[in-house]
């Protein structure tokens, strides 16, 4: 009875602020009553984070090892099902290269955000190895590059204008994620990951549908996600421009024979191109000053749109969203979430850091759009440039390193001994 | 050369070697109830937590009971939680202390605003680190109206409340 009437006082007594310091005092037990601890589960250990990046950096190097010593295919596929275990299924794909990229873009532009190191060592030691070394690190370390090489079955070859069109979106989200994270608007990277879900076993309805959808695609053109949107793959290849080791077919002399022609589900495989007679050169040249010169108009206009994006964009960040909630709601609209209740209560803080956060959206706009005419602009330029090339050789920026054509190479299947000497086709006359 | 030094400095300078943690600060939850269903898990990683100290144990916990309960017992029609995650058990006249069963608890927060409301406020929300997977981007974070969640050291990875909740 007693404990009832503390409760009727203590309804009458709510919102009064002159409430005693507890409303229902804990009591004295007599029975030796022992008031119990709340538990405390231990969050993963930190000298884990330690093993995953040892287990990147282990896995890099015997990439490294079995892209350009062993040259094994089977090696690199009994790797990447180990990547897949590893930082898919047991890390359940969270702490990733492609993600990090997000992590570096916050701290870069947000002095509170304290990166994690694993994210830094995520985000370059694969970088570092493509500068160098070309893109080990989607052979057979990624674990989303290694389920989609899992499931390729029958790869079609995708047109040209496809591949190319297709090939700038990587560019495009890579610029939309590093932008929504710098302004600390969310990870889309992340939110949009197609694969993750299947690491956990469990995802929201539409990413589950996004990723089956990539995986069935993915048994018939090669590695989807890879090719067509992943964004740490843009900045990958982007570094191999520079790389000095490149994959190739056979390390011995090429022969031409275009065996390994077919040989690339990925459509990175480049067939030789004779150097150009002196006349199409001066109509490339003339192209190319055209070119070069139009760059800047891309760019600029690709600007103009991207910053009449910029408001909409915005809308991405929960504190712009709270904010534009907050003054619709100040003329009649909506009162009831509690988050528009939140902002009632203090205002000021949630108004003047929302239209500061715009103010960078307007910059971030600019840039944004800048950067894909830049994007655009490089494309057509690559396009119209032809190089010299005298062998069959993966392009480095769009070769996986998946060592898939090393075997239909008929020099290196004599040098492994897989094929008698005399059958090589320069010794055949 | 010199722009990607200064780039590697500044990222130098806000690395942490200390790893983090998603938790929910107690003092910001707004008891919304998203937790129970925006977390990646099929079961929350989200679970109520039970700071005994500064319980009541009271009999009529409002934590515990439905509005207007037809007697104070255990059964079904008069408990708020919707899945039974609370034991209740008699300590001695007057007083009953309430456990939780985070095997059963989904993270509803319904006990946690009956408790904060009308009681000492000694039940809330904590993400559980034996089920977190550590999201890089926490996805209840997003939707969270009382912008609850933080980052905390692995060290400590627990916000457990020690004083009551008073208005």
């Amino acid at each position: 009875m007693r404990r009832f009437l503390n409760i009727l006082l203590g309804f009458l007594l709510l919102g009064s602020t002159a409430l005693a310091e507890q409303r229902f005092p804990p009591p004295d037990f007599e029975s030796g009553y022992k008031i119990p601890a709340p538990t405390t589960p231990f969050a993963r250990a930190e000298f884990l984070q330690y093993l995953d990046m040892a287990a990147l950096l282990a896995a890099l190097g015997v990439s490294l090892w079995l892209v350009y010593r062993s040259r094994s295919r089977r090696g690199i596929a009994a790797l990447s099902l180990c990547s897949l275990a590893y930082f898919g299924f047991y890390r359940k794909g969270c702490v990733c290269a492609i993600g990090s990229v997000q992590n570096v873009a916050l701290a870069m532009f947000d002095s509170h955000y304290a990166l994690p190191l694993t994210a830094l060592v995520f985000f370059l030691a694969p970088l570092v190895v493509a500068l160098f070394a070309g893109r080990a690190f989607c052979a057979a370390v990624c674990p989303q590059g290694a389920i989609q090489d899992l499931v390729l079955l029958k790869p079609i070859k995708v047109p040209a204008w496809l591949e190319h069109a297709l090939g700038l979106i990587p560019s495009l989200f890579l610029g939309a994620g590093v932008i929504f994270a710098a302004t600390g608007s969310g990870f889309i990277i992340c939110r949009y990951d197609p694969m993750v879900p299947f690491f956990r076993f469990n995802g929201s309805s539409l990413m589950l549908g996004v990723g089956a959808a990539f995986l069935l695609v993915g048994m018939f053109v090669g590695r989807p996600y890879c090719r067509f949107l992943c964004p740490y793959g843009a900045l990958l290849r982007m570094a191999t421009a520079a790389s000095q080791w490149r994959v190739r077919v056979t390390p011995d002399t090429c022969t031409q024979c275009a065996l390994c022609q077919h040989s690339c589900p990925f459509g990175a495989l480049r067939e030789p191109v004779p150097a150009a007679k002196s006349e199409s050169l001066r109509g490339a040249r003339k192209r190319l000053t055209v070119l070069l010169l139009l760059l800047p108009v891309w760019i600029g206009l690709g600007a103009l749109g991207g910053s009449k994006l910029a408001t909409a964009a915005s809308m991405v960040n929960p504190t712009v969203k709270l904010a534009e909630r907050y003054v619709r709601s100040l003329s009649g609209g909506e009162k009831e979430p509690l988050e528009i209740q939140r902002a009632e209560k203090n205002p000021e803080p949630v108004v003047a850091s929302a239209l500061d956060i715009r103010k960078r959206f307007e910059l971030c706009g600019w840039l944004f759009g800048g950067w894909a005419g830049l994007v655009l602009g490089a494309k057509f330029i690559a396009l119209s440039t032809r190089r010299k090339r005298s062998d069959f050789e993966p392009d480095p920026g769009a070769c996986y390193a998946c060592a898939r054509c090393f075997e239909t190479c008929p020099s290196e299947r004599i040098r492994r001994g897989l094929m008698p000497v005399e059958l090589e086709p320069t010794n055949k006359e | 050369m010199t722009g990607v030094g200064a780039l590697l400095g500044k990222l130098a300078g806000a690395v942490s070697p200390k790893a983090t943690v998603w938790q929910i600060d107690p003092a910001k939850c707004l008891r919304c109830g998203k937790c129970a269903d925006h977390c990646v898990l099929e079961q929350s990683a989200v679970k109520c937590v039970h700071a005994y100290a500064i319980c009541g144990y009271c009999d009529l916990c409002t934590g515990y009971f439905g509005p207007e309960p037809t007697e104070l017992n255990t059964a079904a029609e008069n408990q708020y939680c919707p899945t039974a995650a609370i034991q209740r058990r008699f300590v001695e006249d007057p007083y009953y202390q309430y456990a939780i069963d985070e095997t059963l608890c989904i993270g509803c927060a319904k006990c946690v605003d009956g408790c904060n409301r009308y009681g000492n406020g000694s039940l809330f929300l904590q993400v559980r680190h034996d089920r977190c997977v550590n999201c890089n981007e926490c996805s209840i974070a997003r939707v969270c109206p009382g912008d609850a969640f933080v980052r905390v050291p692995v060290e400590q990875p627990y916000l457990i409340k020690t004083t009551p909740t008073t208005s």
